[in-house]
């Protein structure tokens, strides 16, 4: 978007300006704005946006960071005890892309005014969420591949539509994302493939794996769309491209085949396909049992943000040490460090 | 590996594992940082740094056998690693300590070994990259808490003089392996006096090698953190004989 530049906001730095100026000026403005948005051009930092999309993007692109983050914690729970060294290098390799998918979110976030330290201060005090799938637990070697195939395939139909995102930064983070991503769904998929064709131990833990992340997985796209308050906005603003009943009825049309070579079943008795619609019919979802986790009364919430808060204090005397060495050296040598 | 005898082959076997299970041990400490580090960039420092050890392992014990069955099947006393690469993390301070010592010891190895014509001078020449890139990312930390704040300084130094024990094993020679460990020692010794001084940060006081200490980790005498440590590692592995992953 190339129209309008002019701060951050339409109103900052002109206080002799009558109101009925200062509203004209802003119409105008939001004209620009809608047109853009219409014409499919990408909103940049420096444009002026509604206060209302702003405050939108900040909330999902922080919340998308916050799941990065809280989200290494059920795999890394696995990290030490991966059967193979070639299992443990993957591992590692996909906790480390998620760091860096958070820090490309927080970036993200931090072109639209707030700071890395501001989100997870909300983060840490609960007043930000992160995705409701990462307060389960991680109860087997298993888990890690049913979260790399269904976990990561849900974040990826999520996110895929996100890199035509009408933000510019938000859209360009999410390229390179999913192109990540992607790779850690095929690594899950193969991972649970050789459980699947292993042992009849192996096999038990494949199934007993899906059994317990399939429905989390399906709450991953959020309510439904007659519940969900954020999707008609999102979807004007062209930050969502499609509904999370849509997404999630694609997401179980991939999956489905997935499963059937994967040689394992899906926990649904309702599941099958509708010639009519061309789609899989599937089972009733428990929203009582999403809302429940939304609320924080899931099996893990409670550890997960604990963790991650001890982490955070615990580190604090290091990010200090970080502060004062460059504070020093800076005035010595005028080079920052840390 | 070349040709040689039986004599020689045992003593290069003996070296790779000796260099492959340190690689081994630190990764997996450094492994158990995942989602505990101080700030998101030491995230991914911590797992880069994990992720290139493991690679070198993994080399490192091929050379010998089945990576896994060595990894995953050999009892406490039969791993070589050095007793300084088992210590438990600690603070972040701790584990930057560790880092400095090994990674200094690491890049002075590598670097020799690297302009031999011996069996390691190939895998040398591509660690020594990274082992240079820990060495900095060491360096760096230790000013920084060395030189940060009076709490920084007083646990820095604190780990510095912890590990510091365990640092003459690192120049106890080990059969098969064609450097300097003499040269080594000194050249080590020199890096990291600079390190520290430059930090603001006392060089320790107490021995290098000790009773126990020196060369047991070579011989399979380890510390009782280790046990602990592989029981977790090896626990799923062993429970399941024989399957593929």
């Amino acid at each position: 978007m190339t129209a309008v530049t002019a701060g951050t906001t339409g109103t900052t730095g002109a206080p002799s300006v009558s109101d009925a100026a200062v509203a004209a000026t802003q119409a105008a403005y939001e004209a620009v704005f809608d047109a853009a948005v219409a014409a499919d051009e990408r909103i940049e930092p420096r444009d002026w946006m509604p206060e209302a999309y702003r405050a939108s993007l900040v909330r999902q692109i922080a919340q998308h960071a916050h799941s990065e983050i809280i989200g290494m914690q059920p795999e890394a729970n696995w990290i030490t005890r991966a059967p193979s060294l070639r299992r443990k290098a993957i591992l590692m390799a996909k906790v480390q892309d998620e760091a860096g998918h958070g820090l490309y979110l927080y970036s993200a976030a931090e072109t639209l005014g707030t700071s890395r330290d501001e989100l997870l201060d909300k983060l840490h005090s609960g007043r930000q969420k992160y995705s409701s799938i990462f307060n389960y637990p991680t109860l087997t070697w298993a888990d890690v591949g049913a979260i790399g195939w269904l976990v990561d395939g849900a974040a990826i139909t999520n996110q895929v539509p996100l890199c035509r995102c009408s933000y510019g930064p938000y859209a360009r983070a999410m390229v390179r994302v999913c192109k990540e991503e992607s790779f850690h769904q095929r690594q899950g998929y193969e991972a649970l493939l050789a459980l699947s064709n292993g042992t009849e131990a192996q096999h038990a833990m494949a199934q007993d794996a899906v059994d317990r992340w399939w429905w989390p997985s399906l709450m991953m796209f959020g309510p439904p769309d007659d519940e969900s308050t954020h999707t008609a906005q999102a979807m004007a603003w062209k930050i969502k491209r499609h509904t999370n009943d849509e997404l999630r009825q694609r997401f179980v049309d991939i999956a489905v085949p997935q499963a059937e070579a994967l040689g394992l079943t899906l926990p649904d008795p309702d599941l099958r396909w509708n010639e009519e619609r061309g789609h899989h019919d599937f089972g009733p979802i428990d929203w009582t049992e999403f809302w429940d986790v939304l609320k924080g009364n899931g099996p893990c919430n409670d550890q997960r943000i604990g963790k991650r808060r001890q982490a955070h204090e615990d580190g604090a005397w290091v990010r200090e040490a970080a502060a004062a060495y460059a504070e020093k050296h800076t005035g010595k040598h005028g080079e920052a460090q840390a | 590996m070349s040709t040689p005898d039986t004599h020689t082959t045992a003593a290069l076997t003996g070296a790779a594992l000796a260099l492959g299970d340190d690689a081994l041990v630190l990764s997996h400490r450094l492994g158990e940082w995942a989602g505990s580090a101080p700030v998101l960039e030491e995230e991914v420092a911590l797992a880069n740094i994990a992720l290139d050890l493991l690679g070198q392992a993994r080399v490192l014990l091929s050379l010998v056998g089945d990576e896994d069955e060595l990894a995953y099947l050999r009892e406490e006393r039969s791993f070589r690693n050095v007793q300084l690469v088992e210590q438990p993390n600690g603070d972040f301070a701790h584990t930057i300590a560790r880092q400095l010592y090994f990674s200094t010891y690491q890049r002075l190895l590598y670097g020799q070994l690297a302009t031999g014509d011996g069996p390691f001078a190939g895998l040398a020449a591509k660690a020594v990259k990274e082992v240079a890139y820990h060495q900095d990312h060491a360096e760096h930390w230790t000013l920084r808490l060395g030189d940060g704040t009076p709490e920084s300084h007083e646990r820095m130094q604190q780990a510095c003089d912890a590990l510091w024990r365990y640092t003459g094993e690192l120049f106890q020679p080990v059969e098969g392996l064609d450097v300097d460990h003499t040269a080594m020692e000194t050249a080590w010794l020199e890096s990291v006096t600079a390190v520290l001084g430059k930090a603001t940060l006392t060089v320790p006081a107490g021995p290098r090698t000790g009773a126990w200490a020196a060369g047991a980790g070579r011989q399979g005498l380890h510390t009782e953190p280790f046990g602990r440590m592989i029981a977790e590692m090896q626990h799923l592995h062993r429970s399941h004989p024989g399957a593929t992953w």
